[in-house]
């Protein structure tokens, strides 16, 4: 049991300065702007709701939030399994599983601007390795800069490339922790090796699962630079994620009230799902 | 038994091809790359490289990046053990709440940030400095640490901490002398995430440093501008970017996999 100790404070002190001054001041920052009108000048005047409700309304942003969900859909769906398979194909122990493990987590740390400039490299027609067996070895006509479908494609194959390898590390580390005996008693028992999956490896890869899942919503959720240096958002608006249109507004056009209670929506939005994934997966503990 | 191995060759086969890809590109000659497709370089060349390692803007840019990304690491861990260590051992006022408000900031949109961080920066002096980034990062890597470090300090038995102080330890000796060892290796863990989320973070980096504290990331758009006009030189600093992380993975190679199974949520 925990026990109750007030002074506990002092410990979290310094973690919370740290982040509330980064946390806060700019939050601020940007509900001010949510809810004012400026000209330049340093001069503001009270806007109240307008700029969210004119957000929410926008097609531009549904369309754009659309795309986003669509997005952190199929990169759950997809990577979420196929690292679950690839965790539960690995090898326990030997000298290979350091091997695999190193060279696994090698594109997580590649910085985000070259993962998208190394597929841009990887995808070009004629030149690119990728865009070069499509085009005139396999005979399928493939440009992401021209086909939105194949923009798409792209994005969703790179982000998997990028991160299904966190998903596996994470599934791994809950499946070593297993011990020996539970496998022992499940083959005298004569269980099938989906009810191994089911009964033993699944309620014991529950925990790094949550971690996994909430992290790769999050970050897919928030991903900006990998498909922004990739397609830019095109063609047309085709991979235009909300991150890259909330840039857009406040960089490109300067609409620093729109972008600002865009901003705010978005942000309101990825706490509520996460909290809602959290929540789900985490009831059962509670009890 | 010899199927089931497929899928991860497999899978670590499609890891590498775009890998293979771009080191394979900064061997080549603009005028290869350009002139078409060809698998292996055919005229192998080390100019891509040697512009890197002559121009100064192009290898600050490394200095930079890691110089900013170390002190990132060092801060955060550092302010994440006592704070993980009071999470995972005491109950007090606002507690939980306090720890989900710490993740909902791993949450926030690098995106909606950037702006304001550039304003306060600014304001405060440290705009273009190596601490403004590494401070800027611990907005998510502290929350991280955190999380990480407080899982594996609840794998700890309480009783360590009892048997500890009944033996005359004060708490810095005890932290330090009996605590740390023990927790060592989320320690490893939560350093590596610190790490790699600070060093391939660009947005944020980018929008608070002009010349001084310029990240590699950064230095790099400037041949994208032109774009397909200097693919070799991209791909040779691309390349070089992949070897930081490269080491630091096979350092904590051993307790990756360790690592999680200790932690929990």
């Amino acid at each position: 049991m925990k026990t109750e100790n007030q002074r506990a404070w002092f410990f979290v002190l310094p973690v919370l300065l740290l982040v509330a001054f980064n946390a806060l001041v700019p939050i601020m920052t940007v509900v001010n702007y949510s809810v004012q009108e400026t000209f330049g000048n340093n001069v503001f005047f009270w806007q109240g709701l307008d700029w969210f409700e004119q957000i929410l309304r926008s097609d531009r942003f549904q369309a754009a939030l659309g795309r986003q969900f669509l997005f952190t859909f199929l990169i759950l769906i997809i990577e979420i399994p196929l690292g679950i398979i690839i965790a539960l194909s690995m090898p326990k122990k030997g000298m290979w599983v350091p091997v695999c493990l190193v060279l696994m987590a090698l594109p997580m740390l590649i910085p985000w601007n070259v993962v998208g400039a190394m597929w841009n490299i990887f995808t070009l027609p004629k030149i690119g390795l990728l865009g070069y067996f499509m085009n005139d070895v396999l005979g399928i006509s493939y440009d992401m800069t021209q086909n939105p479908f194949a923009a798409w494609v792209t994005i969703i194959v790179m982000d998997v490339w990028h991160w299904t390898s966190l998903v596996v590390l994470l599934s791994y580390a809950g499946l070593v922790s297993i011990p020996d005996a539970y496998y022992q008693a499940a083959k005298i028992d004569g269980a099938s090796p989906w009810k191994v999956f089911r009964y033993i490896q699944l309620p014991k890869m529950k925990t790094v699962l949550t971690i996994a899942i909430l992290l790769r919503f999050m970050d897919s959720f928030n991903i900006y630079t990998e498909p922004f240096v990739l397609t830019g958002g095109g063609p047309g608006n085709s991979t235009t994620l909300l991150s890259i249109d909330l840039v857009k507004i406040a960089l490109g056009q300067f609409d620093l009230g729109p972008a600002a209670a865009m901003s705010l929506i978005y942000f309101a939005i990825t706490l509520l799902v996460s909290w809602l994934f959290y929540t789900l997966m985490t009831k059962d503990d509670a009890k | 038994m010899r199927k089931r191995s497929l899928i991860p060759i497999l899978y670590i086969a499609f890891l590498m091809l775009p890998i293979y890809w771009l080191v394979a590109m900064s061997f080549k000659t603009t005028n290869e790359i350009l002139s078409g497709f060809s698998l292996f370089p055919q005229t192998f060349t080390l100019d891509n490289y040697k512009v890197i390692f002559t121009d100064p803007s192009w290898y600050w840019g490394y200095i930079n990046s890691i110089i900013y990304v170390s002190i990132n690491t060092v801060i955060s861990v550092a302010v994440a053990l006592p704070a993980a260590y009071a999470f995972s051992r005491y109950r007090f006022l606002g507690d939980k709440q306090l720890f989900f408000w710490l993740l909902t900031n791993r949450m926030a949109p690098a995106a909606v940030f950037a702006l304001p961080f550039f304003q306060l920066y600014s304001s405060v002096g440290l705009f273009d400095t190596h601490i403004a980034v590494a401070l800027a990062h611990c907005l998510f890597n502290i929350p991280l640490a955190v999380w990480i470090l407080e899982g594996f300090m609840g794998g700890v038995p309480k009783e360590l901490d009892e048997t500890a102080y009944v033996d005359g330890y004060s708490f810095p000796h005890f932290f330090v002398v009996i605590f740390l060892p023990t927790i060592k290796a989320g320690v490893g863990v939560a350093a590596f995430f610190c790490f790699m989320f600070s060093w391939v973070e660009l947005l944020l980096a980018k929008t608070l440093t002009a010349v001084q504290a310029k990240p590699i990331a950064a230095e790099m758009t400037k041949t994208a501008s032109s774009a397909g006009y200097e693919l070799g030189l991209l791909a040779a600093a691309g390349t070089l970017t992949i070897i930081p992380g490269a080491i630091v993975i096979y350092f904590v190679r051993n307790y990756i996999a360790k690592g999680f199974a200790l932690g929990r949520v």
